[in-house]
């Protein structure tokens, strides 16, 4: 009885929206494997398209060789080349990722509401964050040309693929869509409401829905 | 003349003039009317292949004195590629570059030409299994493996003891040997011999050459047989696997005039050889060594580079010391093609200038060599007794009945080379069902599949030697051509005609879908092991060995790197190594220096192939890509400055590409 402190109990969980919570969490390592973003370029001598495959730790073309020949494309329009080495964010995401996992497990484990809806803010936080900087990069390859040496040079234009969409890159079809590690990543994301919204509706009642009693 | 004579005479020439305008109207004009209606119907549709829609099947034509293999779809009739072979091809540089100019090798050092005459398809289990594909070269005798992962020529091995390669490359079952027969009966081992002496000093030799390992083709054994002429064969399948058959000519052994000469007995012979007896002599002793220096030249998988090694010497069986190796089957008369059905039990000869097909039981062979049915013995082969072996003629097939292909349906097809037609007859009851004019003197046919057990029974080409009026003039020279059959129904129908590159002989095909799959898009260039490789852009380079330059560079859209070369003097050789390496499907590259005496190069993806200059005087050489690469394709050059020798100039190559361009 001595850990049912009246203010302790406020801040408990049920066990559906922990058992979400933890999905949710344990969902995210497939992020260590699975691309979030895919860019895929079609034109009309590529016909099985060019693809990039952008994960937490990786860009990789969706064959073997096709970064190098999207790179040898670029040397065209004098963008720089899409080199994985030079990307940090490439080496800080998994240990963000890896953050976010163990969050959501404390949640879960801990049973706590506040360290939920810290997680889940964090969450939304990194989600948001790693959008709008996959958008400056894409950006940055898109506009910083090297027009000294660029050999198609086309005043006004910018080559930035769109972050999510299709957009026509003079004979290239740039079509920009989330993967499967993305779509991961967004179920695990509206779980994580859902665990939200759940522990939020059951605070009023204290009685958790299922099962009717408080499990710490 | 009075009046009314006039009248009738002039009446009468009227008539006449109106009679012959009316008669020349109706006279058959050419070609035009009579097969294009002939043709009517859905023939077209039948062979319209959309763009962008794939052929049914892959066919590899033989190129005759083109000494190349052609790659044609069916049915469309459209020309894929050139597969270069024996002869040198300076359109990809085959027999120039220094990888593949070992290809050509043999004992009568580089022979850059031959005439190649039947393709045959490798088998598993007497059926085209679509891994490799053999031809065999004429003139100096050699037989080549294609590999149909690249379309390339991977291997050639050179006959020993042998002239004129016809009878091959023709393939056992399970292609654990291919074969070649000697066309020309020759001194065997060659002597300064008068040639009247052909009786008492030619022979002819049969050689097994194992084929199942790739680049380790080899002489197993040859036979040495009587100074006929061999002309072509084909392996037993089924109840007759085993054995391997061989039609003969000129068993007269006539040595000059031998169009007369070589017709004046009713039958020759296809001789039937039990390459397992052989197989067997062989293990208890009964063969001889025998001398004769043959080549086998190999592109190594790895280096992508060919080399050539020569080898003494070959295990020669002879019939008299091995019974029951090899039985002659009398067939009349001048035979050239012989054919197993799909059962293995008939033996089709074309007799050439045979007033029916003969048809021999391999059942009846085996009962007439057990009941000792031998009309006599020639060099201690038997020959059996034509009744004893016979099975059936087809009577009045038509004239000059040439090779026999199969449907796979109980029916056979044979070519007429001097009635210009294709005739489908029934096994078994020999009768003939259809015929179909073929334009014109039609040598071999072809049916996918159709000389293994399970032909694919639904087209039938017809490779024609002579094309006259079938096209407009192109000169003297002119093509052959080939005609697509549908073979589907009871009646035969003409659905296309096309021209064909060289003189094909005779085809194979198969279904594309059994190449597609396997079929390689380019070199990765990681494994690319020539020993000149360049892996990237700023790898390359050059160096001097005394008079020998080697220029290492890459080819890679739009650019060489390096592309400035000087230091070069008069007196040197120079080997560029070029490199391309770009890694995507199709993207490929030339490479030429202007004044070079050799073919330029052809650089697939991932490929290194090397161009060997011997710069005559001092100036400033261009090269340049040959190939239309890229948008700047036009730009993608160098420049290889050449001193006079002695000259202190450096060493130079610029490989500051990555700065200049971006990369």
């Amino acid at each position: 009885m001595t850990t049912q402190l009246p203010a302790a109990r406020g801040d408990t969980m049920c066990r559906v929206p922990r058992l979400i919570t933890a999905i949710a969490s344990l969902s995210l390592i497939g992020l260590f494997f699975l691309p979030l973003w895919r860019v895929q370029l079609v034109a009309p001598q590529y016909p099985e398209g060019l693809g990039m495959r952008i994960g937490i730790n990786s860009v990789r073309g969706a064959t073997p060789n096709d970064l190098d020949n999207i790179n040898g494309l670029n040397h065209y329009i004098g963008m720089q080349r899409i080199s994985p080495d030079a990307i940090p964010e490439l080496r800080i995401m998994p240990w963000i990722v890896a953050l976010l996992i163990a969050g959501g497990l404390a949640a879960a484990v801990a049973g706590r509401r506040r360290v939920l809806y810290a997680w889940c803010l964090g969450f939304f936080a990194f989600g948001a964050a790693g959008m709008a900087d996959f958008w400056r990069w894409e950006y940055d390859y898109g506009h910083h040309l090297d027009f000294e040496h660029a050999i198609i040079k086309i005043p006004g234009m910018n080559y930035q693929p769109p972050l999510i969409g299709v957009k026509q890159l003079l004979n290239f079809t740039a079509v920009s869509w989330p993967d499967i590690g993305g779509w991961i990543a967004f179920v695990a994301l509206a779980l994580a409401l859902a665990a939200v919204v759940i522990v939020m509706r059951s605070s009023g009642r204290g009685s958790c829905p299922l099962h009717g009693a408080h499990h710490a | 003349m009075p009046r009314s004579r006039i009248m009738r005479f002039t009446i009468a020439w009227v008539a006449l003039v109106a009679l012959a305008a009316v008669g020349y109207a109706c006279a058959p004009s050419g070609k035009s009317s009579s097969t294009t209606n002939l043709l009517a119907g859905d023939a077209a549709a039948r062979v319209y292949v959309a763009p962008g829609s794939y052929d049914e099947y892959y066919s590899f034509l033989s190129g005759g004195f083109s000494g190349q293999v052609t790659v044609y779809g069916l049915p469309s009739g459209r020309l894929f590629k050139e597969i270069p072979v024996f002869s040198q091809f300076p359109q990809t540089g085959y027999g120039y570059s220094e990888e593949t100019k070992a290809m050509l090798t043999t004992t009568f050092g580089q022979v850059p030409w031959d005439d190649s005459h039947h393709t045959e398809l490798s088998l598993t289990n007497g059926v085209p299994d679509g891994r490799w594909l053999f031809i065999n070269a004429n003139n100096t005798p050699r037989i080549a493996r294609i590999d149909l992962k690249r379309f390339e020529t991977a291997e050639i091995l050179q006959i020993p003891n042998a002239a004129g390669g016809h009878a091959s490359p023709f393939a056992t079952p399970d292609t654990r040997y291919v074969v070649s027969a000697t066309r020309f009966s020759v001194p065997i081992p060659q002597a300064d011999v008068p040639v009247a002496s052909y009786k008492q000093n030619f022979k002819g030799t049969l050689t097994f050459v194992t084929a199942d390992v790739p680049g380790k083709m080899d002489v197993a054994f040859q036979i040495m047989m009587p100074g006929y002429d061999y002309d072509l064969g084909h392996a037993g399948k089924g109840p007759s696997d085993g054995w391997f058959f061989f039609t003969t000519y000129n068993s007269e052994q006539a040595n000059t005039k031998l169009e007369v000469n070589a017709s004046q007995a009713d039958k020759d012979y296809i001789a039937a050889v039990n390459y397992r007896k052989a197989e067997q002599c062989i293990a208890d002793g009964k063969a001889k060594k025998f001398g004769g220096s043959y080549v086998h030249n190999v592109v190594d998988p790895k280096t992508g580079v060919a080399s050539s090694e020569t080898k003494t010497g070959v295990t020669m069986l002879y019939p008299a010391d091995c019974d029951g190796l090899v039985y002659y089957l009398p067939t009349p008369k001048s035979p050239h093609g012989v054919d197993i059905d799909p059962s293995g039990e008939f033996i089709v000869a074309g007799g050439k200038l045979a007033t029916v097909i003969p048809v021999h039981s391999f059942t009846k062979m085996l009962k007439a060599i057990a009941d000792k049915q031998f009309e006599r013995s020639i060099d201690g082969i038997p020959v059996l007794k034509y009744e004893a072996v016979i099975a059936g003629e087809v009577q009045k097939p038509g004239l000059g009945p040439l090779h026999t292909e199969f449907d796979g349906k109980g029916n056979a097809y044979t070519s007429m080379f001097i009635s210009s037609e294709v005739v489908k007859w029934k096994l078994g009851t020999w009768e003939v069902l259809d015929r179909i004019p073929v334009y014109y003197s039609v040598g071999h046919i072809m049916i996918p599949g159709g000389d293994s057990r399970k032909p694919y029974g639904k087209y039938l080409l017809a490779l024609d030697k002579i094309t006259k009026d079938r096209y407009l003039p192109t000169g003297p020279e002119g093509s052959r051509s080939a005609q697509l059959i549908d073979i589907s129904g009871d009646k035969m129908k003409m659905l296309l005609d096309f021209p064909t590159l060289g003189e094909p002989h005779y085809a194979q095909a198969v279904p594309a879908s059994m190449l597609q799959p396997t079929s390689l898009k380019f070199d990765k260039l990681s494994e690319n092991g020539n020993p000149f490789v360049t892996m990237g852009e700023s790898d390359g380079g050059i160096t001097r060995h005394g008079k020998r330059v080697d220029v290492k560079m890459i080819a890679i859209r739009s650019h060489f790197a390096p592309d400035i070369l000087e230091g070069i003097e008069v007196g040197d050789t120079v080997y560029f190594h070029v490199t391309n390496i770009e890694q995507d499907w199709n993207i490929a590259h030339g490479f030429a220096v202007f004044g070079a005496n050799t073919s330029g190069l052809t650089l697939p993806p991932g490929e290194t192939r090397t161009l060997k200059w011997i710069p005559q005087a001092p100036a400033v050489y261009p090269f340049y890509c040959t190939d239309f690469c890229s948008a700047l394709h036009q730009e993608m050059q160098g420049y290889v400055r050449v001193s006079p020798a002695g000259s202190k100039v450096a060493l130079m190559a610029n490989t500051s590409h990555t700065a200049q361009a971006g990369r």
